[in-house]
């Protein structure tokens, strides 16, 4: 399926966009460490910074896809570092929820990822990104804007037939 | 204070920084800012060298005024470096601080990609989604809370003792909580220090009795922290004190108890002299303790044990009556704003290299037993003799033993060389052996390091450059414990064999086995290798994560005294200053219910780790206290019904960042 949106490989061909959600005290700081020690990875994440993994809704991930992300990406603390006690036990108990939920919806499990990763691990920032920017573009877009269209039209076009078909044909469906 | 109006237009300006070449040269800052002018509300768009300069904040205060903006963005650095400095610079320009938004372009972006073009659009998708999340900021104000003035300092070792007599001195209360039964430290077993060759408890014993004495010091030995709730400001620390089986008002110190001990010769392994002396089940760790009080080991004391000793200690106490046998641990909880860890290091067990025969051969020592060995106080009064009665003619120093090694530890330890130049002189000046030092290189940075290092070359030392691989036994001769040891001049491109009577292995200094436990503790981070992590390396190197939590020696990571010191201090002035200002300013990021909407269901209340929420009774509604709720914003995720707002991080705001980072680019 073509990708609706313009990718960030640029040059037309395509390459994921994930959105990735950052606990401000542990993954987020583990991404300014990763800038200052100059590692280097892919450019298809774009990092939102949240307090605590336990402030991601369940909708923030849900709207990411629907507004064209090809895969989310949760960044917390490590079990029990979390600065706030158990946000990321929270987040965790969601992500087992959601991740059963995109099962459902069809949508592949690699797309939606959860890491611990300290604020002394900027590796792990590179190598996390790196490894999912590989597997999404194995799998391609998920372009669920794409499909959303597609569906609408769908859903017109049977309107359509509904309205225009003859009342006795639906009586004798009865 | 200025605020929109609700039916005011949003005019935003925006700011990208090209710091110096650092964003600059791998995005496109020229074309980020066109971009960003095209966007809804922009109406200042503008890049400049550097936005965090003076010339570059003022840029912001006169726009703001010149243009009537109300809504501020900067692309620069991470948010954690600089948001501060841009909120500032947005309330001088007039406006609510919270009316701006920080956009991190540089350690994630220009300083992690190497295309251009992809960071560029990165950049693009970044700035758009502030663009779109500054019109739903609210003016929001800090909240203030008071803050202890007393000071928990962890570990009493030289970086703890001087940080807690700095701030007893400035007037604050001090609780200074040491594990062992003796403040003081490695630097307590030292002879003499590098780089001047003092003596190290001359220095260092006025210290120990002035925190030992000192009406701001609390002193707590032989305990140890054990669980820390709340925040800065207001930490409630529980804090174990061991038994010592000895009540530390009564006792003088006198030691007459140890005179009387059942045992008349000491028989157990003396902790503080590493095992190369012999105590007693009551004892004095060493002379010069700090609180001088005796303690009672119930591993080896027969009354603790069996009950049925003659206690010819308690006899000799007499109407002192200090020893107690019924002491039991006990729990005391304290309530102080800062703390600073200071909890030190270990050294590298050797024997983890069992190629140099640590452990194995009577004649391999570690350095640390060493610096006993040379101790005027220690087991031998100063004098060199080996395990075997002898005073060695030759001696082998290898230096970065557990430093700079890929299969140990990968670090080096900074004081090795140094330390291995000072044992190298205080050996040859007590013994007149020959000394052979072998090394990887000679590391001697810092003030008057090298001109000692010259000056101790000079004595004659033979110094060989190359890994040692092994130390054997003398094959020639069995009985001696003569050693030899193996290696590679890198020099003189040839192999050695130095035979000597003794082995120094320079052993390297590695973070504490329990650090993990620490850590935790005290909600801090670790560097890979287990060093307490500081919050910036540069702007912020005695600070950790956890506002009020502060650095000070060894637990950073691998320095000598002097830097321990100078460390130590920074932490009390950082410490300091916090309660000076008398209270902290906390991010407005805390959550509230909006009643009308939440329906009562309670699901909120079991998740919030402050028990900030409640249910008010009347109501049947969800309330968070807000004076409690320290912004995490899980409940907040949680609300079935969406009823609950985060300040700073509302849902909307989220929204229209990820609409923000999605929307097409066109570059
Ligand atoms: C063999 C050797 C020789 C050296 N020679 C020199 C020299 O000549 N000159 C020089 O400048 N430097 C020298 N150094 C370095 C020097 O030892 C350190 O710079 C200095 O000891 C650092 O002090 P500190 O207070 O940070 O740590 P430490 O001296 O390790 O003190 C830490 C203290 O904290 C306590 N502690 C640990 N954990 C806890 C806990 N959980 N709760 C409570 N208390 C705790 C420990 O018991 C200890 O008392 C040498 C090092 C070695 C190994
Ligand atoms: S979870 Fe939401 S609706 Fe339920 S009690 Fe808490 S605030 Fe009210
Ligand atoms: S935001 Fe966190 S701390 Fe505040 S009330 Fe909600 S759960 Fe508690
Ligand atoms: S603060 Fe990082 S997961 Fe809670």
């Amino acid at each position: 399926m073509e990708n609706a949106t313009p990718s960030p490989a640029g040059n037309g061909s395509w390459s994921p966009r994930i959105i990735a959600f950052f606990c401000n005290w542990c993954t987020y700081t583990a991404a300014d460490l990763a800038g200052v020690s100059r590692l280097k990875y892919a450019a298809n994440t774009r990092t939102i910074r949240l307090m605590c993994s336990g402030r991601v809704d369940p909708q923030f991930i849900l709207e990411a896809f629907a507004k064209g992300a090809d895969g989310v990406l949760i960044g917390g603390c490590h079990p029990n570092d979390c600065h706030y006690a158990e946000g990321n036990y929270k987040m965790l108990r969601r992500f087992q929820l959601l991740k059963r939920m995109l099962k459902d919806l069809g949508i592949a499990e690699e797309r939606l990822r959860l890491e611990w990763i300290s604020a002394a691990e900027g590796e792990k920032v590179k190598s996390v990104i790196n490894d999912m920017v590989k597997k999404i573009t194995a799998l391609g877009p998920l372009d669920l804007p794409g499909k959303f269209a597609d569906w609408d039209r769908e859903m017109t076009a049977l309107a359509h037939a509904v309205e225009s078909a003859p009342v006795e044909k639906e009586v004798a469906h009865a | 204070m200025y605020t929109p109006k609700k039916h005011e237009p949003v005019r935003i300006g925006f700011y990208v920084c090209h710091c110096g070449t650092n964003i600059a040269g791998m995005v496109d800052v020229q074309a980020l800012a066109r971009y960003v002018a095209t966007l809804p509300n922009v109406v200042v768009s503008r890049d400049y060298k550097y936005m965090c300069s003076d010339p570059g904040q003022e840029m912001i205060v006169q726009d703001i005024i010149e243009n009537r903006l109300n809504r501020i963005v900067v692309a620069a650095c991470s948010p954690l470096l600089h948001e501060h400095t841009f909120r500032e610079a947005t309330r001088r320009g007039g406006l609510n601080p919270f009316f701006f938004q920080m956009v991190n372009i540089r350690e994630h972006d220009s300083w992690v990609h190497t295309d251009r073009q992809l960071a560029t659009r990165k950049a693009m998708a970044l700035a758009r989604a502030a663009i779109q999340r500054v019109p739903l900021h609210k003016p929001l104000e800090v909240k203030k809370v008071s803050i202890n003035p007393n000071v928990l300092v962890v570990g009493g070792g030289i970086a703890g003792i001087h940080a807690a007599l700095v701030l007893a001195n400035a007037g604050k209360q001090v609780y200074l909580v040491e594990r062992d039964p003796t403040i003081g430290g490695h630097m307590a077993k030292f002879d003499k220090t590098f780089p001047t060759l003092d003596c190290a408890m001359c220095v260092l014993s006025p210290k120990m009795a002035a925190a030992g004495s000192h009406p701001n010091i609390t002193l707590w030995s032989y305990s140890e922290v054990v669980k820390v709730d709340g925040y800065v400001g207001n930490f409630k620390v529980t804090v174990r004190r061991k038994p010592r089986y000895v009540l530390e008002d009564l006792c003088t110190g006198c030691q007459e108890c140890v005179e009387a001990c059942i045992y008349k010769e000491p028989k157990f392994r003396d902790e503080f002299n590493l095992g190369l002396s012999k105590r007693k089940p009551v004892f004095l760790p060493f002379p010069q303790a700090i609180p001088p009080v005796v303690l009672i080991d119930p591993e080896t004391c027969i009354e603790l044990k069996t009950g049925k000793c003659k206690k010819t200690c308690v006899e000799a106490c007499g109407d002192r009556k200090a020893i107690d046998f019924k002491q039991k641990e006990e729990l005391r909880e304290i309530t102080v704003g800062t703390i600073i860890v200071a909890t030190g290091f270990q050294i590298f067990d050797a024997k983890r290299t069992p190629y140099y025969g640590y452990g194995i051969y009577p004649n391999v020592y570690n350095a640390l037993e060493v610096e006993r060995l040379v101790n005027a106080s220690g087991p031998t009064g100063g004098e060199i003799i080996l395990r075997n009665g002898q005073v060695p003619k030759k001696v082998a120093i290898i230096h970065c033993v557990g430093s700079r090694d890929e299969n140990s530890n990968r670090w080096c330890s900074r004081v090795c060389c140094l330390y291995s130049l000072k044992l190298a002189h205080l050996i040859h000046e007590h013994t007149q052996a020959e000394i052979y030092n072998f090394y990887i290189d000679i590391r001697t940075p810092g003030k008057s390091m090298e001109e000692f290092y010259c000056r101790i070359a000079e004595e004659g030392i033979n110094l060989i450059r190359g890994r040692v691989a092994d130390v054997y036994p003398d094959p020639s001769d069995g009985a001696t414990g003569r050693l030899i040891v193996q290696a590679e001049d890198t020099m003189l491109d040839c192999i050695m064999k130095v035979p000597v009577d003794m082995v120094v292995l320079s052993v390297g200094l590695e973070p504490h086995s329990d650090t993990e436990k620490i850590r935790r503790l005290f909600n801090m981070s670790c560097s890979s290798e287990g060093w307490f992590l500081e919050r910036h390396p540069k702007l912020a190197p005695v600070s950790t994560f956890t506002d009020g939590i502060f650095l000070a020696g060894c637990c950073q990571g691998p320095k000598d005294i002097p830097d321990s010191v100078a460390q130590a201090g920074a932490a009390a002035a950082e410490a300091f200053s916090l309660i000076d200002k008398g209270n902290i300013e906390q991010e407005p990021n805390t959550a509230f219910v909006v009643e009308a909407e939440c329906s009562g269901c309670k699901s909120c209340i079991p998740l919030c780790p402050y028990t900030a929420i409640s249910l008010l009774p009347d109501k049947k509604k969800a309330y968070i206290n807000e004076a409690l709720c320290k912004g995490c914003g899980t409940c907040v995720a949680a609300c079935p019904s969406g009823s609950i707002v985060q300040n700073l991080f509302e849902d909307a705001e989220i929204f229209n960042e990820i609409e923000g980072l999605l929307a097409p680019t066109s570059f």
